[in-house]
């Protein structure tokens, strides 16, 4: 997949250091975004793809190391200086995360509600209905989450994501626990919406297919290092046996 | 080994709950005030919790009158009836039966429902949405149950002690009339003020053991589960402990008055 995108970083990660206990998930990884670009970072499941992706948006702290969010370093950031961070990065959660006592008109206004004064564009509901026919699921806005097949909550969860404008998503493996049709659907779905909101995005994930559509670039993550880096052609044919294991 | 295990476990789970309550005052007076969920949380623990107590209430009022009175039949006091069962309903019986059921109902539900959003990622998504989960899930419930339990509990001394009218009226045939005036000869604003201080702790208690045990929910459905569990048991044993305090301090108030 090819894409506009400049040499800008929005995120910039250096010497990322993470290990729970004596398991050193992230030994010294480095990596920068884009602006406009879909990095994907590929590895084996366990390999700490998700606890990266949790340490840019500050829901977990790095051991060592130094990450950069337009600009702003996120460890030294205060609770509400993160928070107007969060704003501009949208994290779409592998378990989609819907809060299952709300509906979904609920599960899209609560973060709209919560940065309303920000937001000055439009009333809620003409937001939320919007947000709803960006994933064709404007029929759902009134129906609880468990009433939606996997792909659907799936969908939505990404509308909750896209709902604030956020110019980056983090995406945490976003085709999982779906069927190949479904799952294919979500990754074109990924790539509509970063070409309609001029986004920067990471996904994480696994599976190749996705990668395949998604990606402009991909970071190998391998033994808690960026082993190594390129687009889905450069690596695919690469003779390397621990990256050919991802592509065969 | 495994009882130093064991003992060190709950010295840290009680360090660890300090901690939290330590963090509920901090987070709980400052702004933004989620008052939306406060009182959807007071209509949920309030509004859901009130049939179970009324049933209950009436139902004790009812036993523990009927319960009493050969025993103030031996002595010939059965006029007292109405003055000795008030005072151990007001004072005693109705502040901790209500928050009994309260911890068995509230405690395990805010448990199970936070230890559940912990574990399917919500708290985490709330938390990226730029919301503050501790304020809007813990402060908000703890303050609901803080407020809600003294109100249920005066809600069910009323309904225990209409309860205690049915069992005196059928032991010996009294009015509603001559059963509240006999009441009020012993119960004084001196017995019905320290149950509802002591019915605010235990609100306070119920709320934030829920909440702490839920909120650091691990090991998927299965500590949904354990969460839910653990809630029901500490609340009701920090219950006691509080009673016993509160027993101790509303002994001494009455010494001094």
């Amino acid at each position: 997949m090819k894409t506009e995108n400049t040499n800008t970083s929005v995120i910039s990660i250096k010497g990322l250091k993470k290990s729970f206990d004596e398991n050193h998930v992230l030994r010294d990884f480095s990596v920068e975004l884009a602006e406009g670009e879909n990095l994907v970072v590929l590895g084996k499941s366990g390999s700490g793809k998700s606890v990266l992706i949790k340490c840019i948006i500050g829901l977990m702290k790095p051991d060592e190391g130094n990450i950069e969010v337009f600009g702003e370093n996120v460890m030294t950031l205060s609770h509400d200086e993160l928070d107007e961070m969060r704003v501009k990065v949208g994290f779409l959660f592998q378990s989609n995360a819907l809060y299952d006592s709300m509906t979904i008109r609920e599960n899209l206004e609560f973060p709209l509600r919560r940065h309303w004064d920000k937001n000055t564009q439009g009333n809620i509901n003409d937001l939320v209905m919007e947000a709803l026919s960006n994933v064709g699921l404007e029929s759902t806005v009134d129906k609880m989450p468990s009433e939606l097949s996997g792909g659907m909550q799936k969908r939505i969860a990404l509308a909750r994501t896209l709902i604030l404008k956020p110019k980056i998503i983090l995406y945490d493996e976003p085709t999982t626990g779906l069927d190949p049709i479904t799952g294919k659907e979500i990754c074109h779905l990924i790539v509509d919406m970063q070409k309609k909101y001029n986004t920067s995005s990471i996904i994480i994930s696994h599976d190749i297919n996705c990668v395949k559509i998604t990606a402009n670039r991909i970071v190998m993550l391998i033994d808690g290092l960026c082993y190594a880096t390129g687009t889905f052609e450069e690596l695919s044919n690469s003779k390397d046996e621990k990256i050919q294991q991802f592509f065969d | 080994m495994k009882k130093a295990s064991a003992l060190n476990n709950l010295l840290s789970e009680i360090g660890d709950l300090y901690l939290f309550i330590i963090k509920f005052f901090k987070e709980g007076f400052k702004p933004r005030y989620e008052f939306a969920e406060f009182f959807r949380q007071c209509y949920y623990i309030g509004n859901k919790t009130l049939p179970l107590i009324a049933v209950t209430g009436f139902i004790i009022g009812l036993v523990v009158t009927i319960q009493s009175y050969p025993s103030l039949e031996v002595f010939g006091t059965e006029s007292w009836m109405p003055s000795v069962v008030s005072v151990s309903l007001v004072r005693e019986l109705v502040p901790v039966i209500t928050a009994l059921i309260c911890a068995g109902k509230i405690a395990s539900g805010i448990g199970a429902e936070l230890g559940s959003m912990k574990v399917t990622e919500q708290i985490d998504a709330m938390e990226v949405s730029g919301t503050n989960p501790f304020k809007y899930l813990v402060v908000t419930r703890v303050f609901a149950t803080t407020l809600m339990l003294p109100l249920l509990m005066i809600l069910c001394d009323t309904i225990s002690l209409y309860g205690a009218y049915i069992a005196v009226d059928m032991k010996q045939a009294s009015t509603f009339h001559l059963f509240t005036s006999q009441i009020f000869i012993k119960l004084t604003f001196g017995d019905l003020i320290p149950s509802i201080i002591k019915s605010l702790f235990f609100g306070f208690a119920i709320g934030i053991i829920g909440c702490f045990k839920g909120y650091y929910t691990k090991n998927g459905t299965q500590g949904v589960g354990k969460a839910a569990n653990t809630a029901v048991v500490s609340a009701t044993f920090a219950l006691f402990i509080i009673d016993l305090i509160a027993v101790q301090i509303a002994d001494i108030f009455h010494i001094i008055t």
